[in-house]
C-alpha cells in the first residue's frame, strides 16, 4: 500500500466522512482514493475550485457535525493559511494532510522537502495552537491519520498531518486493524440545553462543547474575537482569555498529544533528533555506526508540534549531544537548540537539493561533528 | 387630555424606540402623511400621531427596527 | 401575528453596529421577512456570511450562523450544504466579497448549481474599510481609491451568475422591499443556486462622496435609476443610460449538485 492511499484509509477507518480538495502532486492519489471511496461509504467527496475553498468547504462540513478533511502539498498549504487560523479561532475540528514537496514556490512538485515544519507551526497569522504529525512509514501514516482525527475532535482544532513526497509515495506492506477496534474520538457536543450552552467557554485548559448545526443550538460562529457564546467583542479582558484558552487547551495538554520513539538510547554518547523520511536515512545511519561500535541513539518524534521539548530536555540533561538532519536549512534543528539551551552540542545537517539523505552521508556527520 | 367620542381613532399607534434610532430620517421622508420629524436629539419623533394612516412605510424603510406600527383594530 | 423582524433577531446584539441610514438593515429586514414566509423551522435554517458590512448581518440572525472569512462565505456554505442536504442554507455576502475576493467561488457555486442562496448587498463601495472602490462600484463614481473617479467597469453580477450557470437571479433595492423579499422567497424554493442582488446604500463611505448627502438622497436614487424588468418586457419602460433592470431576471431549469451526487453513489456502488 502506498502512504497517500493508508493516510486515505486511516482517515475513513478514524470516521472522516467528508473530503474536500484541488488536484496538486504529491498528495493528488488521496483525493482520488476519497472520489472512488467516499460515495460507497456513505461519505462525501467534491473537488473545489482551489485550495482555499477546499478547507472552507471542510471546516462548513465539520460544522454540520461531520469529521473531515483535505489533503495538499506546499503551494496549497500556503493558500489554506488564512482559514487554518479560521478553523483555530472558531474551534472546529478537521484534518489537514499537507504532502511536503521541493518549495519555495512552485519548487520541485515530485521531490521531497521537510520544509513547511515552520508554516504548520506558523503559517496563519496571530497566536494560535499547532498540532502537527510527522509520519516516517505507511503503517505510521495509516496510524497517525488515525490519531491525528481524534486529537482534531478532542481538541476541538484542526490538525495537520506532515507528509512527505518520500513517505506518501513509497508502498510498503500494511497492516490494517479491524477498524471497529480502533479507538475513535468525538468531539465533545453539548449535554444541556441552549441557555447553557458555552460554545466558547471554559477556563484555559478547557475545551468546550460544539453543537452540529440543525439542533438548534443557533450558535453564531466568527473569526472576530467573541464572547463565550460566540458575540463579536472587543473586549480586552474577552479578547487574553480567548486567545490564552486557545493556545492554553493545546499547550495544558501536552503530554497526552506529544508522542516520540526513542532507538537504541539508553546508552548512546550521541544520538539524532530525526522525523519523517530523514528519520529512515537516520535509522540505517545507526545500524551502520553501532556496527562500528559507536554508541548512537535517534529521537524521532511523531509529533512535530507542539514541540516535544521533553524529549530534547532528557538528552541534555544526559549530555548527549545531537544531530539534527532535515531536508530544510534548519527549521527543527532551533527548536532542538532553544531547548538544549546551550548544554549540548546540536548540530544541523541540511539537504535542500531533492534527494533524500543517504545513511552514508549521515553516519560521516556523525564521526565528524562529535 | 382623552379624544373625545367624536374624534375618530387613529387607524394605527406608532411604537418608538429612540435607543435604537439613530436619526436617519428615511421614515420622515418615506411617511406619506408628514406627521415624524426628528426631535432635538435627532431621534425620531411622531408630531402628529392622529393622523397616522397605519400604512407601515415607515416601518419597512427604518434600518435600525426603531418604529413598529401598531393597527388599530 | 404582524411581522416582527426582531423576533428572528439577536435582540441582545441591537442596535446594530451600521452607520445611521445604512441601507444594509432594511435588506436584514427584508432577508428576516422572507424567513417569515418561508416558514422553515428555526433549526433548519444556517446563514452564512463573508467578511464586511453586510457580513455581519448573520451575527445578527438567530440562527446557525458562520461569519466567515473574506470571500470564503460560498465554499464553507457549500461544505455545510453538501455534508448536510436537509439544511437551508443562505449566504450573505457584500459586493466586493462576492465579485472581487471571492469573485472564484462565486462562479463555481453558479456552475455546480448547488441548492443555496446567497443575497448580495450591494452598497457600491468598501464600506467597512472606509470607501475605496469595489469591482461593482459605477463607473465615473468617486472611491477613496478613485478619488479622480472609477475608470474601471463595473461587473454585473446578475448577468454573470446567470452565464456561470445559476439557475433564479433576480435584484431588488431597498426602494422596493417587497420585491426584493419575494425574490429571496422564490430564490430558496428554486431548487439550486440562487442569486439575489439586494441594491443597498452606503451614506457614509459612498454616499457623500457622490453627491447624494442624506440616506434619502440614495432611496431616490435606486427609484430613478431602477427599472421593473416586467414593464420592460412589456414595452412600457425602457433602460436609460445608467439605469438597470430590477425583478427576475434569469431563470432556468438545471441538475442539483447535491441531488446528481445521489446519481454518484448509485453508479459507485453499483460498480
Amino acid at each position: 500500500m502506498q502512504g497517500n492511499e493508508a493516510c486515505a484509509q486511516g482517515a475513513v477507518d478514524a470516521g472522516v466522512r467528508f473530503f474536500a480538495g484541488y488536484p496538486i502532486t504529491p498528495s493528488t492519489e488521496i483525493a482520488e482514493w476519497m472520489a472512488r471511496e467516499m460515495p460507497v461509504r456513505g461519505g462525501k467527496f467534491i473537488q473545489m475550485e482551489d485550495e482555499m475553498a477546499s478547507i472552507a468547504a471542510i471546516i462548513g462540513a465539520s460544522l454540520t457535525g461531520v469529521k473531515s478533511m483535505t489533503a495538499t502539498s506546499g503551494p496549497g498549504f500556503s493558500l489554506m493559511q488564512e482559514n487554518i487560523g479560521y478553523a483555530c479561532m472558531t474551534e472546529v475540528p478537521c484534518l489537514i494532510v499537507n504532502v511536503q514537496r521541493g518549495g519555495p514556490s512552485t519548487g520541485r512538485p515530485t521531490s521531497p522537502s521537510q520544509g513547511d515544519v515552520m508554516q504548520a507551526r506558523w503559517g496563519t497569522h496571530g497566536d494560535h495552537p499547532s498540532i502537527t504529525l510527522c509520519p516516517w512509514s505507511v503503517q505510521e501514516t495509516y496510524a497517525l491519520t488515525v490519531k491525528a482525527v481524534n486529537l482534531s475532535e478532542k481538541y476541538r482544532t484542526p490538525v495537520i498531518l506532515l507528509l512527505d513526497e518520500v513517505v506518501a509515495h513509497l508502498r510498503e506492506g500494511v497492516e490494517i486493524p479491524d477498524p471497529r477496534k480502533l479507538k475513535l474520538v468525538e468531539r465533545p457536543r453539548p449535554r444541556g440545553g441552549r441557555d447553557q450552552y458555552r460554545p466558547f467557554g471554559g477556563t484555559v485548559h478547557e475545551v468546550p462543547p460544539i453543537a452540529d448545526f440543525g439542533k438548534d443550538f443557533r450558535c453564531n460562529f466568527t473569526g472576530l474575537v467573541h464572547d463565550e457564546v460566540g458575540h463579536p467583542s472587543n473586549s480586552p479582558a474577552v479578547t487574553d482569555r480567548l486567545v490564552r484558552r486557545l493556545v492554553g487547551k493545546v499547550e495544558f495538554n501536552r503530554d497526552e498529544i506529544i508522542h516520540w520513539e526513542e532507538i537504541e538510547l539508553e546508552d548512546a554518547e550521541i544520538a539524532m533528533f530525526a522525523y519523517g523520511c530523514s528519520a529512515r536515512s537516520a535509522v540505517s545511519a545507526l545500524k551502520s555506526a553501532r556496527d562500528q561500535g559507536m554508541k548512537v541513539g535517534l529521537i524521532r518524534p511523531t509529533t512535530l508540534w507542539p514541540f516535544p521539548e521533553k524529549a530534547v530536555d532528557a538528552a541534555a540533561a544526559r549530555g548527549i549531544p545531537l544531530l539534527v538532519p532535515e531536508m530544510n536549512l534548519g527549521q527543527v534543528v532551533h527548536e532542538v537548540q532553544r531547548v538544549a539551551a546551550g548544554r549540548i552540542r546540536v548540530r544541523p545537517l541540511s539537504r535542500v537539493d531533492g534527494e533524500l539523505f543517504t545513511p552514508m552521508e549521515i553516519l560521516s556527520a556523525l564521526k565528524e561533528g562529535f | 387630555m382623552t379624544p373625545s367620542q367624536t374624534e375618530p381613532t387613529p387607524k394605527a399607534s406608532l411604537d418608538v424606540n429612540t435607543k435604537w434610532c439613530k436619526g436617519c430620517s428615511l421614515c420622515v421622508a418615506v411617511c406619506p402623511k408628514g406627521i415624524l420629524s426628528l426631535d432635538g436629539l435627532g431621534k425620531v419623533y411622531v408630531d402628529k400621531p392622529e393622523e397616522c394612516i397605519g400604512c407601515g412605510l415607515c416601518e419597512e424603510t427604518c434600518p435600525d427596527y426603531a418604529i413598529r406600527v401598531i393597527k388599530n383594530v | 401575528m404582524p411581522f416582527d423582524v426582531t423576533s428572528y433577531l439577536r435582540r441582545e446584539m441591537l442596535p446594530h453596529i451600521w452607520c445611521p441610514g445604512c441601507g444594509n438593515g432594511i435588506v436584514l429586514r427584508d432577508f428576516a421577512a422572507a424567513l417569515e414566509k418561508l416558514d422553515y423551522s428555526r433549526r433548519e435554517v444556517v446563514i452564512v456570511s463573508g467578511i464586511g458590512c453586510s457580513s455581519r448581518a448573520a451575527g445578527y440572525l438567530d440562527f446557525d450562523t458562520v461569519h466567515t472569512t473574506h470571500g470564503r462565505a460560498l465554499p464553507f456554505a457549500t461544505g455545510i450544504k453538501f455534508a448536510n442536504p436537509e439544511l437551508k442554507v443562505f449566504v450573505i455576502m457584500g459586493d466586493g466579497d462576492a465579485s472581487s475576493i471571492g469573485g472564484n467561488h462565486l462562479i463555481h457555486a453558479c456552475r455546480r448549481n448547488i441548492d443555496l442562496t446567497a443575497v448580495i448587498f450591494n452598497n457600491h463601495i468598501y464600506g467597512m474599510t472606509g470607501g475605496q472602490f469595489s469591482p461593482m462600484t459605477p463607473k465615473d463614481k468617486k472611491a477613496t481609491t478613485a478619488p479622480y473617479g472609477m475608470i474601471e467597469r463595473s461587473f454585473d453580477l446578475c448577468r454573470l451568475a446567470g452565464a456561470a450557470g445559476a439557475t433564479y437571479v433576480g435584484r431588488a433595492t431597498t426602494y422596493h422591499n417587497q420585491l426584493l423579499t419575494r425574490l429571496i422567497v422564490e430564490g430558496a424554493k428554486n431548487r439550486g443556486f440562487s442569486l439575489i442582488e439586494a441594491v443597498t446604500h452606503c451614506p457614509t463611505s459612498y454616499g457623500k462622496r457622490n453627491n447624494m448627502a442624506t440616506p434619502t438622497d440614495m432611496v431616490r436614487w435606486q427609484k430613478e435609476n431602477s427599472v421593473l424588468i416586467d414593464r420592460i418586457k412589456e414595452g412600457k419602460s425602457s433602460l436609460q443610460e445608467g439605469q438597470f433592470p430590477v425583478g427576475l431576471l434569469h431563470r432556468h431549469d438545471a441538475p442539483e449538485f447535491t441531488t446528481e451526487y445521489l446519481e454518484v453513489v448509485k453508479r459507485a456502488r453499483e460498480k
